[in-house]
């Protein structure tokens, strides 16, 4: 999704420098939400204000939106086909492979020192042993980065914990 | 109320999706095992569904649990209640942001939460394992062979994925041809 909205944003409309989408890309990353969502917001909050923002997000949510919506109404009578369902128990197994690979994939990037190795695997076993909602946890991780970045430097390097929030 | 709990929830996972569209899967996964809005299985189906149409992963299955949990106004709410922390912090906090981007102490948040969002990602992978592989072990008593062709699958695609940079939709769409064919 982000290299046609850098084609539209640039080159079609001229609407804002590749150093812009450069920077506002980096800015929807460090946020919360999708990152595409954010780089429209944020693009259509620059052209055109609050209004702008608005319309922007309303922009690129509604194909998903009836798309999804359209599946997700004929999904039940999906399920009365038995090719359909066949190819589901394909895909559904299919899709472990691939979240499994794309946890890897973040898990390598985001831990790169040993610091950062145990936060992920003190909330990996949080996650899978307790009730806790994941919202404490990533806000305790807020912390804890807080205290062993920021008041004991020189211990860890923050570099070393991985640039990649994709 | 439904549609109000829906907009807290997805709210609320909107908010700390922190990392890209991944980092939704442990907090959506958590509110479908309490809620139980729908199967783990369903919510197999529906990361499938996302990963093939286009648009945030994240979003999509937003979408899709809202209109299981509330029909067409409910997959309305819970899309909208997913962007909505986004659209805020954007328009109340795009300036201050760009500012301290750079700061230290913002930079030790990220690095604090970057991991730990890692080994959320990790434990809702293997939630997804469990649910796709156990269950039919279970209903099998043993182990049957069922099983064996979704290990395969399911390891094929990690491989392909990861090893070989394939295409998820197009790892999906060969595993639906694969499934037609053997199952």
């Amino acid at each position: 999704m982000l290299p046609m909205i850098e084609k539209e944003v640039i080159e079609r409309r001229a609407w804002a420098s590749t150093d812009e989408i450069v920077d506002i890309f980096a800015l929807a990353q460090s946020l919360p939400g999708a990152i595409a969502i954010n780089s429209a917001i944020f693009l259509g909050y620059r052209l055109a204000g609050v209004l702008g923002a608005i319309v922007a997000a309303i922009g690129v949510v509604l194909p998903s939106l009836l798309v999804i919506l359209g599946i997700a109404i004929f999904f039940v009578s999906f399920k009365e086909n038995k090719a359909i369902m066949a190819a589901f128990t394909g895909i559904r197994a299919a899709v472990v492979g691939l979240v499994a690979a794309a946890a890897v994939r973040i898990t390598r990037s985001s831990c790169r020192s040993v610091t950062a190795g145990v936060l992920a695997l003190l909330s990996l076993l949080i996650n899978l042993f307790t009730d806790i909602h994941a919202m404490w946890v990533i806000l305790s991780g807020a912390l804890v980065g807080i205290v062993i970045y920021y008041y004991l430097p020189g211990k860890v390097s923050i570099r070393e914990s991985g640039d990649e929030q994709q | 109320m439904i549609y109000l709990e829906l907009l807290f929830k997805f709210f609320r996972i909107g908010l700390f999706t922190i990392g890209g569209g991944y980092a939704m899967l442990p907090l959506m996964q958590h509110e479908i095992e309490v809620n139980n809005w729908i199967s783990s299985q369903e919510f197999v189906d529906i990361i499938a569904i996302a990963e093939m149409t286009p648009g945030p992963i994240a979003i999509n299955a937003a979408t899709f649990i809202g209109y299981r949990v509330g029909g067409v106004f409910g997959s309305v709410v819970a899309t909208t209640a997913i962007v909505l922390p986004s659209l805020l912090i954007i328009l109340s906090l795009s300036r201050v942001l760009a500012k301290y981007r750079e700061h230290p102490v913002v930079k030790s948040i990220f690095a604090g939460i970057r991991p730990v969002v890692a080994g959320l990602i990790l434990s809702a992978a293997w939630f997804i394992i469990a649910a796709v592989i156990l269950p039919a072990q279970l209903e099998n008593g043993v182990t049957a062979t069922v099983d064996y062709a979704s290990i395969i699958i399911a390891a094929a695609a990690f491989f392909l994925v990861a090893k070989y940079k394939f295409d998820p939709i197009k790892v999906i769409i060969l595993a639906g041809v694969v499934g037609l064919v053997i199952f």
